[in-house]
Order: structure tokens, then sequence, then C-alpha cells
């Protein structure tokens, strides 16, 4: 069993869960992920790694609260025990000195870009962040952003901060703030990795995407993660969850992400995030 | 001298009517009295075929004469010299091609049913609560890590137990037993049994790490720091699809995916659990094997209407055992010999609808020694499915290999080791079971995890 050290809803929605798992944050890198069942009787979900303590032995991820089983998770409290905690899985963010990089976050990915733009920086590299959200109440960890990148863009649907919109507005942004990326990281919900995919394309921007689709085991053994990457099929949990965006076959993904979504996400449709999606 | 008798005697199993409405145990075992008369049968052979088919090496005329003179306790005892699942083995093994096989009396009539009398004294010994752990020797000093908790993990924590070695499980998922748990249903394997067998192997001092992936929570060369030796059994945790258009359809399944979501997760019973499981009404299996089968059935048992095997050879290549195959037949899987599934057809929300196949014939025998299968051209038809499942076979799990420097792999991804002990291209580590073979059978991980117990216990006495 494993020690639930913190959990607690930063915005609305949105929550941090730090569990006691020293072996696990002994081996955490930038951009793995890990695998939790919040009770005996609950699934095996996964959620991307935000941040680890080594000398706590502690692992701290972000998630949004959006079905039965994330709802099980928003419920845990501090010295409560979960039956499952797997991990470090997935590739790591691949690291190395490549000039200029702008990493997106968007929900859970505001908290997982932060590892790897840490990273980014000790790697030499300049490290810009764009993050967005619907309103700016939905914003958190924009502090850590600050203090590791240079400069922190914010976009929010309604205008309450930064720039009004969304990431369609990408190019348009990246010229007006002249930040001129060799790479691009992007954690978030499926539409904005796709969205902004699209936009780096024709600009020629290497664009990396963190594949969050639906999971058992995590280490390759029942192929439910597979997507298509390049026209070949990838399992996200051994041979990602990052892949080149321009390389994914979103439409399929997208599909994919929905199979089980009147039994699993179902009440994610009730909240404002059901677009995203 | 009595007459030879060359008739088995059956086996109760619940009838296929009811049974395709549960998930509870097909078959109901031998009851003491017909467990004695059966293995009365037993001729006593000076030399027993039947030892020399069983990769353990089992005492079989020992315990089965054991069963005949009622000794249940001294039987079960005898099995458990050199088997550490016989309520497993029992069950799943393949005896026709193995032990029964070389059974004399096969020549002439049934072979003995030893798989059944093994199942009996094992599952005799549970009811009695009689399960006794053996004398535990001192500690020897030497500690070894097995990585993957199937039965090659299992055999070898087993036997390096009760020669003293402190031994460490570790397991990916967060439930010990393998295959025999996300692979194995209940109706074939009742969970019940696997966690007893665990549970002996705990009671011999074993520890068990669950929910540890090595390869990446730690990897190999790191826990080479706290362990004398490593036995690798890791398994063939990669499904292979059949490289169609149409396999990312959703209601397109690996046979990993649908049996791991059955068995390990409990989704037959969502939403009091909260992994889902379709109910599919048309479901389409692709592959001839135990798994294929075992997909099958599945189906039937959530509820589809029609369930289909769809195998690109004949019945005479099935590779599922036979026992099986007819029990699927029962209970109503249509068998579609000799067809290949060429496309998956979806509908316009991204859901399997159709899937196309094409006719077969046999050729020539192949490599396999099996006849080829031809494809017939022009043959093509298409039948209306909302599920398919594929069970075509496994790729070793990949995890280990990509983690360990200088772990020699062959073309397929399996673990390379020498023959004869194990003992893979890193020095202290040895592997065993399908991650070495690819996927086989539980007896044959349970063969090749006692080859390399000796070995190791060798290597680290030698080295005392």
């Amino acid at each position: 069993m494993f020690p639930v050290v913190e959990r607690r809803m930063i915005v609305p929605n949105v929550h941090v869960l730090s569990i006691e798992a020293p072996e696990v944050a002994e081996s955490a890198r930038p951009g793995n992920f890990i695998i939790l069942r919040p009770d005996e009787q609950g699934e095996r979900i996964p959620l991307t790694i935000a941040d680890w303590d080594t000398s706590a032995g502690t692992v701290t991820s972000v998630f949004v609260q959006v079905g039965a089983s994330t709802a099980k998770l928003a419920r845990l409290k501090p010295g409560d025990r979960i039956p499952s905690y797997a991990g470090p899985l997935g590739h790591e963010t691949e690291i190395d000195r490549f000039g200029t990089v702008l990493v997106i976050g968007g929900c859970y990915g505001l908290g997982s870009i932060h590892p790897i733009a840490r990273a980014l920086k000790a790697a030499g590299n300049r490290v810009f962040a764009l993050i967005e959200a619907r309103s700016s109440y939905l914003l958190y960890w924009e502090d850590r952003l600050r203090a590791t990148c240079e400069r922190v863009v914010v976009i929010t649907r309604d205008g309450s901060r930064g720039y009004k919109g969304h990431v369609t507005r990408l190019a348009e942004i990246l010229a007006l703030e002249g930040i001129k990326p060799d790479r691009v990281i992007v954690h978030g919900c499926t539409y904005q990795m796709m969205e902004i995919s699209g936009q780096t394309q024709p600009l020629g921007i290497k664009t990396i995407v963190s594949m969050n689709p639906i999971m058992i085991d995590g280490t390759g053994m029942c192929g439910v993660c597979r997507l298509t990457v390049a026209g070949e099929t990838k399992f996200a949990c051994v041979d990602g969850p990052e892949f080149d965006g321009h390389e994914v076959d979103w439409e399929e993904f997208l599909a994919r992400r929905e199979s089980y979504s009147s039994e699993e996400v179902e009440p994610l449709h009730r909240s404002g995030c059901a677009s995203h999606f | 001298m009595s007459p030879v008798d060359y008739i088995r005697r059956p086996m109760p199993k619940q009838e296929p009517f009811e049974r395709v409405r549960n998930f509870d145990e097909v078959a109901l075992g031998y009851p003491a009295d017909v467990a004695r008369e059966e293995a009365s049968r037993c001729l006593a052979c000076k030399k027993p075929g039947c030892v020399d088919g069983c990769p353990v090496g089992i005492d079989i005329p020992g315990f089965i004469n054991c069963v005949a003179e009622g000794d249940f306790a001294m039987g079960i005892r005898k099995i458990k010299e050199t088997n550490a699942l016989p309520a497993v083995c029992g069950r799943v093994c393949p005896q026709e091609e193995q032990c029964e096989k070389n059974c004399v009396l096969g020549k002439k009539g049934d072979p003995v049913g030893i798989g059944r009398l093994e199942r009996f004294l094992a599952d005799w010994e549970a009811e009695k609560g009689a399960g006794e752990a053996p004398p535990l020797p001192p500690l020897n000093g030497k500690a070894v890590a097995v990585i993957g908790s199937g039965p090659a993990g299992i055999t070898v924590a087993a036997d390096l137990a009760l020669r003293g070695y402190e031994m460490t499980m570790f397991e990916a998922l967060h439930e010990a037993g393998g295959v025999l748990t996300y692979g194995i249903p209940e109706f074939r394997l009742p969970k019940a049994i696997v966690r007893r067998e665990v549970e002996y192997v705990r009671s011999l001092g074993v520890r068990l790490r669950l929910n540890f992936v090595v390869g990446k929570t730690r990897t190999i060369d790191s826990l080479l720091d706290s362990f004398d030796a490593i036995f690798v059994a890791a398994g063939a945790g990669l499904p292979w699809f059949l490289e169609i258009p149409g396999e990312n359809l959703n209601g397109v399944y690996s046979a990993n995916e649908y049996l791991t979501r059955c068995n390990l997760m409990r989704g037959f019973r969502f939403p009091a659990v909260d992994t889902p499981l379709k109910r599919s009404a048309r479901v389409a299996v692709f592959g001839g094997g135990n798994v294929a089968m075992d997909s099958a059935r599945t189906a039937l048992r959530l509820g589809a209407d029609e369930v289909h095997i769809v195998y690109r050879r004949s019945r005479e290549e099935l590779p599922a055992r036979a026992e099986e195959a007819e029990n699927a037949e029962e209970e109503g899987v249509i068998f579609d010999f000799l067809t290949l599934p060429v496309r998956l057809i979806g509908d316009e929300r991204g859901w399997l609808a159709e899937i196309e196949c094409r006719r077969m014939e046999l050729g020539e025998p192949d490599a396999s020694g099996r006849r080829r299968p031809i494809e017939i051209p022009g043959s093509e038809f298409s039948m209306s499915m909302d599920a398919s499942v594929c069970a075509i076979g496994n790729s070793p799990n990949p995890l280990i290999p990509m983690s360990t420097p200088g772990l020699d792999v062959g073309k397929r991804g399996n673990i390379v080791v020498e023959e004869e002990t194990g003992q893979t291209s890193r020095e202290r580590v040895w592997a065993g079971g399908d991650v070495v073979t690819g996927a086989a059978t539980v007896i044959s991980a349970m063969g090749a995890g006692r080859k390399a117990a000796r070995s190791i216990d060798q290597t680290l006495f030698a080295r005392r």
C-alpha cells in the first residue's frame, strides 16, 4: 500500500496528488508517467509525473477530475493508502541542447511541463513557456515556470489574463512575442496537442506531444494504448508516451480515446473540459 | 491379476447451457472414489514413460499409487517435491502431449488421467486445509531476485527458498501470478487457486513486491547491487496484431487486453468494479490456440449472441488443447476454419462493423510441419461483427531487454539463454519461461525455472 502524502484541489477541478513511493521517486525523470489504482475495485489510471522528491521519497502528479475513477482520487486524504502505484513508466522526455525550446501546457500539463522546462534549462537551452486555460483562475504553478523559464506567455479563453483565445493563435503569438523555437513540447489535452501540431507543422518546428490514451498495464502487455505514428502502430506506454506531433494520426487517436467514454468518462461531458476530449 | 482397464473415468463438468451464463469453473474434478478407481488403472510401469514426458519430472507412478491406496496426503507431498503448482498444472497442462502421451494404456485405450489426478490431490489438500510448508533450511546468506511472478518465477522462487536462499519476487502488476492471473480465465483456472499457490510460495519465506516494474522502477543493473543473482521471467507480454487495415478501430482488442480486463481487472463485474468490458453482440476471435478459445468463451459468458473463431488452417492444425476446443464448441462457439481476416471495416464513428475474410486451402507442410495455408483468390466475403479479439501470439516483454545493456536478445525480442542452464549473456542473470521462448505452456516455463534454479544454486554454491 502506498501512503497519500497530499491531495489538494489547486484550482477548480484540478488536484495535486503526492504519494510516498521512494523507489519510483528515485527513478523518476521528466515526461515519465505512473499507473495507480485508487482502491481495490479501481481502474488502473495513468498520470504524468509532475514532480518528485527523492529525499522525501514522494512523487507528485496533477490530475483533472473527469470521471468516476478520478472522482475517487479526488476524495483521497493525506494518510490514506492506495493499493497500486507503479512507475516510472514510459520513456523520459528527450533532453538535449536544442537551442530555444517552447514548452506548452494545458490542464494537467501545466504541472508536468515544469520538470521538463527545468531539465531543458539545465541542459543549456533558452526555455520559454506558454500556458493556456479557460480563465485566469484555472492557472497554477505559474510561479514555478517563471522561476525556470525566460518568459511565460499566458493565453486564456476569456481573455482574463494574457492573450485572449486559444492555441489556434499560436503562430501569431510566437511572432508577436518574437519567440523562434527550435522545438516545442506540449503536455495537455488531446485537442490542444493536435491543434498545436497543426500550427507548428507549416512553420517546420519539431513538436513533441505527450500522448494520453487509455491504458491498463502500462508495460506493453495489452496494447490498448496503441496509436499510429508515421504510419506505424506504436504503444504509447512503451514506445512513448512522447511522439512527434506531426506524425501522429490524430483522428484515429481521438476515436480510440473515446472508446469507453460512455462507461469511463461519461461525467466528463458535464464538465467544462468536454470539448477538449 | 485384474484385467487391464482401458476406459478413463469421465470428469463431471458444468452443463454447457448452464456454464455459458457464469464464470465458474467448467470442469468440476473427480470425487475421491472415482479418483481412486482412475488411479487403479495405472500399470506402474518399471520404466515409466509418463515421467519422461513431464518437464519437471514429477514422480507420477508414485503419486498415482498413493491415490489408488487412498493415501492422499502422501500423494500430494510426492507431487510437491518437484512441482510447486499442482492445482494449476492439473488444470492447464497439455497432458495429452506430455505425460499422458507416453502412457502405455494409450496404445490400446485411454491413458491414465494423470492431470485429473494431480488436480484431485491439490484440491483435496486445499479442502482439507492440510497444506503444510515443508521444513525450511537455515538461510544460506545469498539473496536472489525473481522478476515476474508467473509459473517460471514461482518455480524458481520456491525451489531456491527450499535451498535456503533469501528470495524476493518482483511483479509489475498489482496481483501475483502472471499469465495465470491476467490471462487464463476464471472458468478454466479459478483465481482463488492461483492465490492459494502464491500464498504457498510466500509461506516458504519468499518476499513478494507487487507494483514493481523491473526495467523501470529499478533496472537489472541496479538490482545486481542488492542481489547475488537474478532470474528474469517477465513473460511474453507484447501482443501481436495481424497487421491488416483497420486494426486500430474501436472494438478491436488484443487477447491480452480482452482477457486482462476480464481476469485481472474483473471487468465482467462492471459496474461493481470500475474497469469496463464491452458486452459485444457479435465477436470474432482470430487464432486457434488456447488463448483464442479462452477469449471466445469469455465473449460468450459476457452475453454475446454469436462468437466465431476465425482460423486460417483446419481443425487438425488447431494448436489449442482438444479439450478446450471441444468445450468451446459445446458452448456454441462457431469455428470458421481455413479463413483469413484480411481487412477490418469500421462505421462512421470509428467502431468495428465488418470483417473481410478470404478462404484458404492447405498446401505443402511448412517449417512447423503443418500444411501451409494458401489464400484462394477471389474468395473474399465479409461478416458483420462489433468486436474482434486478436489471439495470434505475443513477443517477450521488451522492458528488461531495453534497459539491460549486454543482455543478448534474439530476433523476436526473446532473451537468449544457454539451453541447459538458463544463463543469459550477463553474469549473474538467468532467464526462463515465455521471455525466452515466446508464448508457450505453463509447464514448459516451470521446467525452464527448474533448470535455472539448479544452475543458480550450483553457480552461487561454487562461489561460496
